[in-house]
């Protein structure tokens, strides 16, 4: 592979594992690290398992998958744990992200590294779900009256709440973007074509689990970690295909989103797409990492970084925000 | 809550989602299901190998440990508190 | 980047990349005797790097960076730049080892065995391996030992030892000057001056050990030895671990392991001679 030494040659590894045959050790040392800073070191390694490699990397992969494998454990226990507080409530927890791919079994959740636990709740339930998590051991993470507002207000979460044993952090949302978004998808339909994986414990329809992956690789952040979303995009998409998806994701207004994450998707680890101009610029940010691993082409990430903030609040809200952050210094 | 508890039937995990070791008077515990290591003494392994696979209701739990260990002094209100730990860790399932 | 530096310690291979020279040129000096990581691909990357570009020459501060990261890791003055390089590699062990069961320790070998000396910093353990080095033990290493799940066995890590303080001086009495590093002043921890280990630790770094002796060591008390129980063992154990429950099971049956199979014990010592003596009948005990 003659590629660069950048995000592409993590794609390209992922879409074709053999090609791994032609890897110098720089090549190699280069993929290691970018792997680890896109955060999909477990997934790599997966992807790789079986292949002839170098005895060194053979090593450093073995290591991934035992450790992706306990961040597994670990997440499914998390599960479990609010399963346990939320049944008797009667309402239904969605599992979102990596914790709902591996509770699947969906390819997407192989070698995954799994965060926080995020989960979906009605909103009518949200006073619920918190007084029974806070009652269950679980605390706020950060007692600011401020933050704390500003969330309650604005975001589509509660505050983090970490539990108080386990350390471990759970997102509590009760839609998929934040009510400052412009675009506000159907939160009741995600909750009612949920599936259920086991007594109390549900996913979202695999092609809002697609919707959900667009709306928070475009409308939700600044692209961090948008290599990895894509590998779920592409996994799902090959997993249950695209039937309905269209109807899907224009219903939750994110028919934009979702064809650009195809797009994308399939450009880096797939067939390949026709790509618009800013389809290229998006894909030139995703990839942008040296063989050190570093984020590379600043002024990239910069746009994308202030664009992030005022697709999430309009404009007077972002000013005000950031001068209470200015003002507590 | 407490009637309503009377004709739970509770038992030890499956042993084969347990790896237990003794160290002097601790018992270590790991469980499989969360990858929590639980380092627990007296009366947890008492209750734990009382309860067994079979498992049993509160009431029968009291007694056996009683006549088993001469854990006549432990008190209701601290074994529920023991249980309902031991529940909510994975070692003890509520059948 | 600008300038680079790779190396294997014992098991593990590290790349280092600098914006600057003299971090560099101080761990090829130090390390010129280490082999390079195999197949040439290293286990970690660690980076140190100026926040702005300008800080390259104003006031230069060094960033810790790499593949695992602490975000609260305060820079350091570029004259603390090879420390700010010891403390990225083990910033990557710390939060990135998942082979070994990494236990905050140093170890030391005689006849095949082991010697894990382990207790909170400050204990001294770094300067009791650098002596015990001195005096016919195998140096494995002073900050980590490195448990191998798979078959009990303790792994060489013999990086740069860092002498902290007052025990540089103890220390650099006993050594030729070539094996020191540059006295570094006015660091976090003080006045920090690496020692080289030496040929013996170097040859036999591919060599592991079967524990044999867990020693708790504590400065600065009347002369004592007390047989430690295997529960606390265990606990003192998995609270000098960083990566025991990352391990997961592995983590559990190499740690429940090391504790029933070997022996343990408290030593409390006056000073370094003390020690050393106390070490030596605990070790003749075990």
């Amino acid at each position: 592979m003659g590629r660069a030494l950048d995000g592409w040659l993590l794609a390209q590894t992922l879409r074709d594992p053999g090609g791994t045959v032609a890897l110098g050790a720089e090549a190699w040392t280069a993929l290691l690290a970018i792997a680890r800073a896109e955060q999909m070191i477990g997934t790599l390694a997966w992807r790789l398992n079986g292949l002839t490699v170098p005895p060194s990397v053979a090593h450093i992969l073995a290591d991934a998958r035992a450790s992706a494998e306990q961040g597994r454990v670990a997440a499914l226990w998390e599960a479990e744990a609010a399963r346990r507080v939320l049944v008797p409530l009667g309402v239904r927890v969605v599992l979102l992200k990596g914790t709902a791919f591996v509770a699947a079994g969906l390819h997407a959740g192989q070698g995954r590294s799994i965060g926080d636990l995020d989960i979906l709740v009605p909103r009518a339930a949200l006073d619920a779900v918190e007084a029974a998590l806070l009652e269950a051991g679980w605390e706020w993470v950060k007692p600011d009256p401020y933050d704390d507002a500003y969330y309650r207000q604005w975001m589509h979460e509660l505050p983090p709440l970490i539990h108080r044993d386990r350390d471990r952090m759970i997102d509590v949302h009760h839609t998929i973007l934040p009510l400052t978004a412009r675009i506000t998808p159907d939160a009741g339909a995600l909750l009612a074509d949920a599936v259920e994986l086991k007594p109390g414990l549900w996913a979202l329809s695999p092609n809002d689990m697609l919707a959900h992956a667009a709306a928070h690789l475009f409308a939700d952040g600044d692209l961090a970690g948008g290599m990895r979303n894509l590998w779920d995009v592409h996994c799902l998409i090959a997993e249950f295909g695209t039937d309905g998806l269209a109807g899907r994701a224009a219903q939750h207004g994110l028919s934009r989103e979702v064809g650009r994450a195809l797009r994308l998707a399939a450009a880096l680890y797939g067939e390949g797409a026709r790509l618009t101009p800013a389809d290229r610029l998006y894909l030139r940010r995703l990839t942008a990492r040296d063989g050190w691993g570093r984020a590379t082409r600043p002024f990239t990430r910069m746009a994308f970084y202030i664009r992030s903030h005022w697709l999430r609040m309009p404009p007077a809200m972002l000013a005000r925000h950031l001068w209470t952050k200015w003002r507590k210094g | 809550m407490d009637d309503s508890r009377g004709d739970i039937v509770y038992r030890m995990a499956r042993p084969e989602t347990l790896k237990i070791t003794h160290l002097d008077s601790f018992t270590a515990v790991f469980h499989r299901a969360s990858g929590i290591t639980h380092l627990v003494t007296s009366p947890v392994p008492e209750i734990l190998a009382a309860l067994g696979e079979a498992g049993m209701r509160r009431v029968d739990l009291m007694a056996r440990l009683s006549v088993d260990y001469l854990l006549g002094d432990a008190d209701e209100a601290a074994l529920d508190a023991r249980l309902d730990e031991l529940v909510a860790a994975g070692l003890v399932a509520v059948a | 980047m600008r300038h680079v530096f790779q190396v294997r310690i014992g098991p593990v291979g590290f790349r280092i990349g600098s914006d600057w020279r003299a971090p560099i040129a101080q761990l090829e000096a130090l390390y010129a005797a280490y082999p390079k990581p195999v197949d040439g691909v290293p286990d970690f990357t660690v980076r140190l790097f100026a926040a702005r570009s300008w800080r390259r020459v104003v006031r230069p501060a060094v960033m810790i960076g790499g593949d695992y990261v602490l975000p609260e890791a305060a820079p350091l003055p570029l004259a603390q730049g090879l420390l700010a390089a010891e403390m990225g590699m083990n910033l990557q062990m710390a939060l990135g080892q998942r082979h070994f069961l990494l236990l905050h320790a140093a170890v030391v070998e005689r006849d095949g065995q082991a010697l894990i000396l382990t207790g909170v910093s400050g204990a001294g353990k770094s300067t009791l391996a650098a002596l015990l080095s001195l005096r016919g033990w195998r140096l494995m290493g002073d900050e980590f030992a490195l448990l191998d799940p798979a078959t009990g066995l303790l792994h060489a890590f013999p990086r740069l030892v860092s002498l902290k303080n007052a025990s540089v001086a103890t220390v650099a009495a006993e050594v030729p000057v070539d094996r020191l590093g540059p006295v570094l002043e006015g660091t976090p921890k003080g006045t920090i001056r690496h020692l080289v280990p030496d040929a013996a630790a170097l040859a036999g770094m591919d060599v592991p050990a079967r524990p044999a002796l867990i020693l708790f060591p504590s400065f600065g008390y009347e002369s004592a030895t007390r047989d430690v129980a295997q529960s606390e063992v265990f606990v003192r154990l998995t609270q000098a671990s960083t990566n025991y429950v990352a391990m997961g099971e592995r983590g559990f049956d190499a740690l429940t392991g090391l504790v029933q199979g070997v022996p343990a014990r408290a030593i409390d010592y006056p000073d370094t001679d003390g020690a050393i003596a106390l070490v030596e009948a605990a070790w003749a005990a075990r």
